[in-house]
Parts: structure tokens; sequence; C-alpha cells
């Protein structure tokens, strides 16, 4: 299988990711265009229990995952039979999510012995970047900020990542969450906190900025959620109103902040001029704005991926895959889902 | 006709062949091993040593349920990937017709698959001469003994237990149910792939008969041209499992605990 493919100019990638609450499929040619991309959103349905709920996020899985790949080789044009690699999602994630898009694309790959990949979710949000980004090559830093990760890394070589800083408590994402929760936003809080703090004074409330004892790169939001949950509760036990907007406002700019500085001293220290971001909470307006205007200041490149990009999807996992896949790094198919899986595990 | 077995609800993780009412290969694991780093490498290696090969297959029948919510999600989407990549259609068999059905022609004792559901609740169905005589369902162990002690009224005295309830329930059963009481030896007691296929080869063919198809039209077609599905045989696309139980947080929040359904949703989450 391998020496035909590698004498084969293009390379045609199904990608599948289903590690959380998006049951996504894409096609992507050589690791950079999208033919197709496909996601079927369940976060109307977890909306109702304010997060995602790992079961019925499992059996949804279960119910539209044939459906949306179907729908991305329709709108590739494609049958199997064009596919060259399949790519999954094998972890980090929720296990019984996971594992449905693994068990799928195993059996696909098997039947269609073609080679399969299994890709790192984290690798995936980074390799967003090569999409929007067609002259983006290693090295850079990134900045992977969702619902679930806060890392920074350096990308040294696209299968080559060193782990520089990573959150010690709760995730970016999952602190936009819970404040959303507080005031009364709703889920999911990263959406409606950016709306919010658009009409908000980021100095209107100080609330502090976390810093990890001998971890310079390390991130701690759990200091930030307690300011903000105490602020909230100090006004209504004095009677007084809250006005969302400037609360947003400051609470988005300490995370703006600890993300930005972090990110930068990175780029700086390691001789790097390119600065990426990645993940859900990097469609942040006031997040990209922040980096922009400081990477403009120092002289960097920086880039982030489309909007749709961001968050969860296929076409991302699918060009991991093919950078994977490309340095031989494929699996067979006993490859299992890996709920807790390290950046720097193959 | 030929019909791949999947079967990955309970313990045991299994997969096997059957062709005109032949079992021509099975492979069958019962030895804690994880079902999604194992099915798969079973359907590869039992297709190599028998010489039978999965892309020959007419149909994928798998056991949709009940069972581990997880492990019938690894079997169903198995199932899933193969029968759109074969364009083949998916069979869905219950669980406990599987265990029981096929046992049940070769005995004129009432047959009864009963699962471990935790909490004092079994998965169970009952099953005479092939047919239901209780219907599949999550039972209170007393009651589902209830039931069968009411089914005695017809004649039959004997029954023959199957499935992971056993070691769970028998002295329960010994306790309370009248009848003559046998439990299955290993060689029936735990889910097995042939059974799926087995069992699925008789929906098949039954669904064939009823539309007036046969395996060569069938592969002409296509799983995806064709529109008259039922009786168990469907496009995979429409293939999921048989829970018979909500999620948790579905269960809490129809009791009115939204808010506690959330915060355990988000710590769950938290946790990954």
């Amino acid at each position: 299988m391998a020496e035909n493919l590698t004498d084969k100019k293009d390379i045609y990638v199904l990608g599948i990711e289903s590690s959380c609450d998006e049951t996504a499929a894409a096609v992507v040619k050589n690791g950079r265009e999208v033919l197709s991309n496909v996601i079927s959103s369940q976060i109307d349905i977890h909306t109702v229990y304010g997060g995602v709920v790992p079961e019925i996020a499992s059996r949804l899985h279960c119910e539209n995952i044939n459906g949306v790949i179907r729908l991305a080789l329709e709108n590739a044009g494609m049958g199997f039979e064009d596919v060259d690699v399949i790519a999954v999602t094998k972890g980090p994630g929720l296990v019984g999510a996971l594992l449905v898009g693994v068990s799928e694309a195993k059996a696909i790959a098997y039947a269609l012995n073609k080679p399969l990949v299994g890709v790192n979710h984290i690798r995936g949000h980074i390799a967003a970047n090569y999409i929007t980004h067609k002259d983006l090559e290693p090295p850079y830093v990134c900045l992977v900020v969702s619902g679930g990760h806060t890392h920074l890394i350096v990308v040294r070589d696209y299968g080559s990542f060193e782990l520089i800083g990573r959150t010690h408590d709760d995730a970016a994402g999952e602190t936009f969450d819970k404040v959303a929760r507080a005031v009364g936003l709703g889920y999911p809080g990263g959406p409606k906190i950016d709306k919010a703090a658009a009409g908000g004074d980021p100095k209107a409330m100080e609330f502090p900025r976390g810093e990890v004892k001998d971890h310079p790169y390390d991130f701690t939001f759990s200091g930030l959620k307690s300011a903000v949950l105490n602020h909230i509760n100090q006004m209504k036990m004095k009677g007084e109103t809250i006005r969302v907007e400037d609360l947003a406002a400051s609470f988005e700019a300490s995370v703006t902040d600890s993300l930005v500085s972090r990110t930068l001293r990175c780029a700086r220290e390691n001789g790097l001029n390119t600065v990426a971001m990645a993940g859900g909470v990097s469609a942040n307006s006031a997040l990209r704005k922040a980096m922009q205007d400081e990477c403009d200041k120092a002289g960097l490149r920086c880039l982030y991926p489309e909007p749709v990009y961001c968050t969860d999807n296929a076409a991302m996992i699918a060009s991991a895959g093919y950078y994977d896949f490309l340095s031989g790094r494929w699996d067979d198919e006993s490859l299992n889902a890996v709920p807790d899986l390290k950046l720097s595990a193959d | 006709m030929k019909i791949l077995g999947i079967e990955s609800s309970g313990l045991t993780a299994s997969a096997a062949i059957v062709e005109d009412g032949i079992l021509k290969c099975e492979f069958t694991v019962n030895n804690k091993l994880t079902h999604s780093e194992t099915l798969l490498p079973m359907i590869r290696e039992m297709c190599r040593i028998s010489g039978m090969d999965a892309a020959d297959c007419d149909a994928v029948a798998v056991s949709c349920g009940p069972g581990s919510f997880t492990g019938l999600r690894i079997g169903v989407a198995t199932a899933k990937g193969l029968a759109l990549a074969y364009n083949i259609p998916a069979i869905r068999v219950s669980t406990l017709d599987a265990m029981g059905v096929p046992l049940s022609r070769i005995t004129h004792s009432i047959v009864c698959p009963i699962m471990d559901a935790r909490r004092g609740q079994t998965y169970a169905a009952a099953y005479l001469d092939g047919g239901s005589v209780v219907k599949r369902g999550a039972y209170d162990i007393y009651d589902y003994i209830g039931i069968l002690n009411g089914l005695m009224e017809d004649g039959t005295k004997e029954f023959i237990f199957v499935g992971d309830g056993v070691p769970v329930f028998s002295g329960m059963i010994r306790e309370k149910l009248e009848g003559k009481i046998c439990f299955a030896g290993p060689e029936y007691n735990r889910q097995r792939a042939a059974q799926v296929a087995e069992l699925g080869a008789l929906m098949f063919k039954d669904w064939l008969l009823a539309n007036e198809l046969t395996t060569d039209s069938l592969r002409a077609l296509g799983a995806d041209g064709i529109k008259c599905y039922g009786g168990g045989v469907m496009n995979s696309d429409e293939l999921v499992p048989e829970y018979m139980r909500k999620s948790q947080a579905e269960r809490e929040n129809e009791m009115g605990l939204l808010e506690d359904a959330g915060e355990h949703s988000l710590k769950k989450l938290r946790a990954h």
C-alpha cells in the first residue's frame, strides 16, 4: 500500500472526528485543500444539560456517523474508491465518543484495504492552520485553546511538538462556560461572553492574572474563576446589579492577558517569528485582537484558522493525518481510543 | 448467502460467518480484553485462517443490545463501517433473541436469557419452541421470576437459563421459581456471534423472500439502491443499539434534577 501511495501525486484523506460533541467527516487533498467538511453538531441537545453529557454524545455519534461520512464523500464528489487514507481522532477526548469514530474508521479502512492513521486531536487543531494558511510551515509557536485544552506548544516540525506550557486546572474554554453560567448567559459560554464583552469596559473590574510558581509558561484559571464568582456574590449581597457586559469584558481581558503574554514570551525566547492559534477559544474576537496587536508590535506574524476550523472538525484531522501518514505513523486494526492521549505520544 | 455476525454486547467479543445454514468460522474471546482492540483483528484473523472473505458477505448482522453501552457501540459502529464501505445491508439482531431463539428450537423447555443490568435488574426475555413468551425488557429480577411462574399454567414446567445474569441471580431464581431449573454450561451461556449470524441469516432470508429479492439482485442494486427495508434488515445509516435504558442525565432531567445533571456532566468532562 505504502509504495503505491508515496508515488501518487495527490493524496486524498478521509478524516473522521467524534471526540466530544461534534460528529464530523471531511475529505482533504494533500493536507491543505478541503474538498468537503461536514459537521453535525449536538450542541442544542447538550445545552439542556448545561454541558456535554458523555453518554448522550456517544449515542448521537452512533446515530449520525454514517450519514456524515456519506455526505462528506458526496460533497467532495468522491466515492470510497477515491480515498487514499482514513484518518480518525484517537484522543484525547471522551472515551465513549472516541470509540464510535475509531470503530467506524477501522472497519472502513479494513473493508477498503486502505491505510489507517489514528490522529491526536490537539495536533489536529494545530493542523487547522495549514488549511487556512497554505504557506505556513514549521517551526512556529502555537497556542491551542478550547473547552478541554490550554496548551502552549512549539511546533518544531510537522511531526515534532514541544509542550512549553499548559493549564494546571481549568481549560480556558471551560472557564468561559463556568463564568457564563454564573452570570446567566448560558451554554456554550465562549461565544456568549464574547458577544456581551463587546459592549463592556475591560477595565471596569480588576480580576487577577493567574501565575503558576516556578512554571512561567503554565496557566491557571481557577483563581480568576473564584474572583469572578466572589465578585458576583458580593454584588448580590450588597443588592447591587451587575453590569454583565463589563464583567464579561473584564474577565475576558484577564484570560486574554494570560494567554497572549506567555505566547509572545515563548516566541521571543525560542527565536520564532510566527505565532499561531488554534481551538474553539481562538475564535474569540478579543483574544484575536489582542494577539494580533501584540504580534504587530513585536514584528511577529500572527495566524489563526477560519472560525469553522477553530471548533472541532474533521478537516483538521485529515490534515494532521496526512502529515502523520507521510511520516509513516500508521495504525493497524488494533487501534484503540486513548482518552488521555498526550501531545508527545506517537 | 453469507452473513457476517458481530457480537460485543457483554464480556465476550465474537465474530462469525454463516453460509447457507453452515457455520463457516467463528472467533470468540472471553478473557477481559478490550473489544475495540480485538474485534477487527479477530475478523481479519478468522477470515485469513478460514479462507473466507468478509467482502463476499451479503449482509452484516450485529448484536444490538441490550448490553454494555460502550460494548454495543463498538460492535454497531464496526458493523456500520463495514456495511457502509461494502455497500451491503445491516441486520439488527437482539442480543436476547440471539441467545434465546436458537436454543429454544432444540428443546421444549422455556429458554430464559438473563443479563445483569445492575441495581437488581435484568435485561431478559423468554422463548418457547422458537417463539417469544416473555417480551424483551429491563425487569426487576423478582418481577421477572413472577412472570415465569405465571407461565407454568400453560403446562411447561422446565426452564433453561443462559446469560451473564446467571451467576448474579441464580440464588434468587432457585429460591423463587417453582419449576424445574437448569443453568446452561459454558458452551451456551454467553453471547456468541454464530447465534447472531444465524438468526440474522433467517431474518435476512425472510426479508429477501418478502420483497422478491435474491442475493444477486441485491448485489446489483447495493444497499443504497434498496428502499424496501424492514424486519430488522436496514441501511447501515439507520443502525443503532437497543439500549433499553436512557442515559443517567436524561433520567435525572426527567425527574427535574436538571442543575445536578449539568454539574455532573461537567465534572465528567473535566475528568477527561
